[in-house]
């Protein structure tokens, strides 16, 4: 189904098991956040993983994401289904037209444009305060009702939700890398000049990867912006890029639990390690230069490599 | 459970999944969350200092000999709204009864949303906005200390009386700042002056204001109108000095400037300054006690009003869940509504009362910083110009917007 | 009151000023940088955590050996510099060849521990730091009233400029250096020990972020996140410059200095983003970049 080894479907089985008991053992308004944080990090690492382009912009997509939908949720009341697809269709829009940029650079120039664009986009989240409410951020995003409905006050029904666009998110994503779309973008990454020679358009399909990945991302921070009823400039910050190229680092590029277990691994050292200040940087920091000297496979991708199983 | 502990924990034991607070059926205990800046531009005037005050309020009360157990943790907003709300989230998802002092209007507005949602007790000592005993009132939140509204009026007011007719603006832009320039300006045109300009700086990230500063000059207006706080304002004054501000004539209005602000300047920079606070640890017996208490804690920071706020705010919390009882006071509103009954007195503040907007009305002073030479012993930097009673204080009760009160 | 383009002389003279100024740190940064990536191809990322290092030194060197402003400027670059160099010969040199990205990872991991380690010991907010007594005053210029300090910036940023540029362009060690980027081994034949070279330029690149680092320490707060703020600036300076040009680097960090400075006069609110603007066009337009050779 979908396109998964075996290892793959018995990770995806422990994987929808411990996301069904999580709640009620680990403190769910976290595991929200790692969820969205993963589905983050899974749009992050198909840039990554399968066209190799590595963007220090990614926030851009994640901080409208969750601006977009906070607003029409809390301005004009909108459900909050209507709130999180319209956060994934600006990932999705703005991914379209910085995507077209981006991708006609390669390797250090694509990350510094996608990080210049990105700075711009900051910047207009700072200057914009109708909109996003500048530093003070938009605050007091209700949660209101799915379909007008069911009321997510509840921290159980919105964890439900969340579950469901995270699982749903996961299933997308390996489909996409599956797929014969998929099996195309493989062979550009493994041989640009063949693939052009066989008469695939490259720069087509590295688009689509990178609005795909914009609109995981915009979906991603719309879901988290009503998890947690705010959104402010952390989310639209280029620390939140960097933040997002560590987790899939860390679980390991081109794998497809590497961005979750780099999403639960990041989060929780922010939240059960916060007691030790800006410790936590420094941890993060040595995390990553471990990830590089010895470790560029990362943890799920190292545990692939010794089952020798894509996970 | 007799043995009564107090013990300061970091937001580590909040942030577990595990109840924080796992026997309170068994007896009296309380957890008190100090929320606040422990390491950025406003650590001075709130982060340890609070927390050595709200330490203070339960030894004087004798929390331990009426047979308290109360936790003190503390947490870091970091000046963060997202931050400060998920963290006052989880604080109040695992049983922290009371957050306390907050300073930086954004953070504290959102999490005034927050104690509303989950019913839990904030006591605001350190933020600025008035709109938290306005448009943003609710029934769990109390505000305590100072807010924009007083500081426009009592330290604005002074400069537009003593003739400063034209000012320049130079904001920290953010939910603090906008609304306290906002009613400066108001106060400053009602008195038949103008505003010449504002610049809007980025918050916190600001250290250099030169550019600000040279705009100011340009302007040609005769006062400048500071409308940041904590470190913003040290560095501004200090570098309008460099600028040659105040050689070329202007004057410099800090609209809000803490005792703690002065000492980090230095006398030779601040003398002369208008300022006004609610609480000066040299102003009468009480609050010098009240400071020679609490200084073994914290001896090389003075309380300034807003850590003087969280000692207040403390006492009268607890002589209000004393009087309704542990289990009554998981509810916000209900230690919220058992506090506006009571009046309050503390050798910080004396004798004062909650408003039914949660308001905390104390009386006002204007003071003017000392000269180098007038000094005469440690931290002693303030000259009384002029006290506001508590009712001129305060905007006037349902002129704000305050849903909670009854037109 | 003068006018000029609309605006009153003394606000557009007073903020192309402070352009430059803000410009010579542009310039003395994505120097180091440039010649960082021009000779190890390497994109250092933790070149403002350098430059934020070289600062906190300076402060160290005062309140712990009552050292002041003139010994920093000689013993700070010293000691950034001798860290650079353990840190290329331990850490970084493992990385050569790898994907050029691996470098900017790593690198990135460094920042984030100096930054946090530094906030760790002295807060977000970190120390402040007295300008020399020497240079305190302030010069009435006419127009507006300037520090002699940041005027003394401006003169010490155009000689080490300077005196760099003409190190590597002119001078038979740069010449050395260029030669070892270009053909190692051939150098190596000829005696030279290279990954001693090597290092050495690290070495020197990062000293250089540390005297701007000192040359900041009186003007904006010692803080951890100093370098943060600049070093996003600084990576457009060098792309717009074109990565590796040394000359180009100096010249397009004084000139976005003052289109900045401008900026402040016309739309302020642009001033902070008007350089990623320019970068964009650039990359889009022309990747080598203004004075780059690709």
């Amino acid at each position: 189904m979908f396109g998964f080894s075996k290892a793959q479907a018995i990770g995806f089985l422990i994987m929808v098991a411990a996301v069904a008991i999580g709640p009620f053992v680990l403190y769910p308004i976290f595991l929200m956040q790692v969820m969205c944080f993963a589905l983050f990090a899974m749009g992050a690492n198909l840039l990554m993983g399968s066209i190799g382009l590595l963007s220090l912009g990614q926030a851009a997509y994640f901080g409208m994401g969750g601006y977009v939908c906070g607003y029409l949720v809390q301005s004009y009341g909108f459900t909050p289904e209507v709130g999180i697809i319209a956060g994934g269709l600006t990932g999705a829009a703005l991914g379209a037209v910085f995507g077209w940029l981006a991708i006609r650079r390669q390797t250090i120039y694509f990350a510094m444009i996608t990080l210049a664009l990105a700075q711009i986009v900051y910047f207009f989240a700072v200057q914009d305060t109708d909109f996003t409410g500048g530093e003070n951020g938009i605050q007091g995003i209700p949660r209101s009702a799915l379909f007008g409905h069911l009321s997510l006050n509840n921290d159980l029904a919105m964890y439900a939700l969340v579950a469901v666009i995270f699982l749903a998110g996961v299933l997308f994503v390996h489909r996409v890398v599956h797929s014969p779309f998929g099996q195309v973008v493989k062979a550009i990454r493994e041989n640009e000049p063949r693939a052009i020679s066989l008469g695939y358009k490259s720069e087509h399909y590295k688009w689509i990867i990178f609005i795909i990945a914009a609109a995981l991302a915009g979906v991603a921070g719309a879901t988290k912006a009503m998890v947690m009823g705010i959104e402010t400039l952390t989310d639209v910050g280029a620390a939140a890029s960097g933040l997002v190229v560590l987790m899939v680092l860390l679980g390991g590029i081109g794998t497809i639990y590497g961005p979750i277990l780099g999403a639960l691994v990041v989060v929780a050292m922010q939240y059960y390690l916060s007691s030790f200040g800006a410790w936590v940087t420094v941890i993060q920091g040595a995390i990553f230069m471990a990830c590089v000297l010895v470790f560029r496979r990362g943890v799920i991708g190292e545990l692939a490599y010794r089952l020798k199983t894509p996970l | 459970m007799k043995t009564t502990r107090r013990k300061i924990l970091g937001t580590a034991a909040a942030a577990s999944a595990l109840p924080l607070v796992p026997a309170r059926a068994a007896g009296k205990s309380l957890t008190i969350g100090v929320c606040s800046d422990f390491s950025g531009p406003y650590s001075a005037i709130g982060g340890n200092t609070s927390v050595a005050c709200v330490q203070q309020a339960l030894e004087d009360w004798g929390a331990d000999a009426k047979g308290y157990d109360i936790t003190i943790i503390k947490g870091d907003h970091q000046n963060k709204p997202d931050i400060g709300a998920g963290l006052a989230r989880q604080w109040f998802d695992s049983g922290v009864d009371l957050l306390i002092d907050v300073p930086n209007s954004a953070v504290a507005l959102a999490i005034a949303g927050v104690a509303k949602d989950k019913d839990k007790l904030f006591i605001n000592s350190n933020a600025a906005t008035s709109k938290l005993t306005g448009a943003a009132c609710n029934a769990q939140t109390i505000h305590w200390t100072y807010d924009t509204y007083m500081l426009s009026h009592s330290t604005g007011g002074a400069m537009v009386a003593a003739g400063g007719k034209s000012w320049f603006f130079i904001t920290a832009n953010y939910a603090f700042g906008q609304l306290l320039r906002d009613q400066t300006e108001a106060v400053v045109k009602a008195a038949g002056g103008t505003v010449v300009g504002d610049v809007d700086y980025p918050f916190p990230t600001t250290t250099d204001f030169s550019s600000f500063l040279v705009q100011a000059q340009s302007s040609g207006a005769q006062v400048l109108g500071l409308a940041n706080a904590g470190k913003d304002t040290v560095n501004s004054i200090k570098q309008a000095h460099q600028f040659g501000i105040t050689q070329s004539g202007m004057k410099i209005a800090g609209l809000l400037i803490f005792l703690n602000d002065v000492h980090g300047m230095g006398l030779d920079i601040a003398q002369g300054l208008s300022l006004t606070e609610s609480f000066y640890w040299n102003m009468n017996d009480r609050t010098r006690a009240f400071t020679q208490r609490v200084l073994p804690k914290t001896p090389n920071n003075y309380p300034s009003m807003g850590q003087a706020g969280c000692y207040s705010g403390t006492l009268h919390f607890l002589k209000a869940v004393d009087a309704i009882g542990v289990p009554a006071a998981s509810s916000g509103a209900a230690v919220a509504a058992q506090m506006k009954k009571m009046p309050t007195s503390d050798d910080a503040y004396g004798e004062c009362s909650i408003r039914e907007d949660g308001r905390f009305m104390c009386p006002s002073y204007l003071f003017r910083v000392k000269k180098p030479g007038e000094s005469a012993i440690a931290w002693d930097y303030y000259d009384l110009l002029h006290t506001t009673p508590a009712d001129k204080t305060f905007a006037p009760l349902a002129t704000e917007g305050c849903p909670l009160v009854k037109a | 009151m003068v006018m000029i383009l609309g605006k009153p002389a003394p606000l557009l003279f007073g903020q192309l000023l402070l352009g430059i100024i803000n410009g010579s740190f542009y310039a003395m940064l994505s120097m180091g940088l440039a010649i960082i990536f021009g000779l190890l191809r390497i994109i250092n990322f933790a070149h403002g955590a350098m430059f934020m290092i070289g600062a906190f030194v300076t402060w160290g060197l005062f309140n712990y050996l009552g050292l002041g402003f003139w010994w920093a400027l000689i013993l700070s670059p010293l000691i950034v510099g001798a860290a650079g160099f353990v840190l290329e010969r331990t850490v970084i040199q493992r990385i050569y060849k790898l994907d050029i990205l691996y470098g900017l990872l790593l690198t990135f991991g460094l920042a984030q521990i100096m930054g946090g380690v530094m906030e760790n010991y002295f807060g977000s907010s970190g120390v402040s730091y007295d300008t020399p007594d020497l240079l305190s005053g302030v010069l009435n210029l006419g127009f507006m009233y300037m520090p002699v300090y940041r005027g003394f910036v401006v003169f010490a940023a155009a000689i080490i400029c300077f005196a760099t540029w003409f190190a590597i362009e002119k001078t038979k060690l740069g010449a050395l250096l260029r030669a070892a980027t270009e053909n190692p081994a051939l150098v190596q034949a000829f005696g030279v020990n290279v990954p001693r070279l090597i290092a050495l330029t690290f070495a020197g690149g990062v000293g250089l972020a540390a005297l701007a680092g000192v040359l900041a320490a009186p003007l904006y707060s010692v803080n951890p996140g100093m370098g943060d703020d600049l070093i996003n600036t600084v990576f457009a300076v060098v792309v717009i410059g074109g990565m590796g040009s040394i000359g180009g680097a100096i010249l397009t960090g004084f000139g976005l200095g003052i289109i900045e400075g401008f900026t402040d006069v016309f739309y302020p609110p642009g001033s902070a983003v008007v350089v990623f603007v320019v970068m964009a066009a650039v990359l889009l337009a022309r990747p080598a970049g203004l004075f780059g050779k690709a």
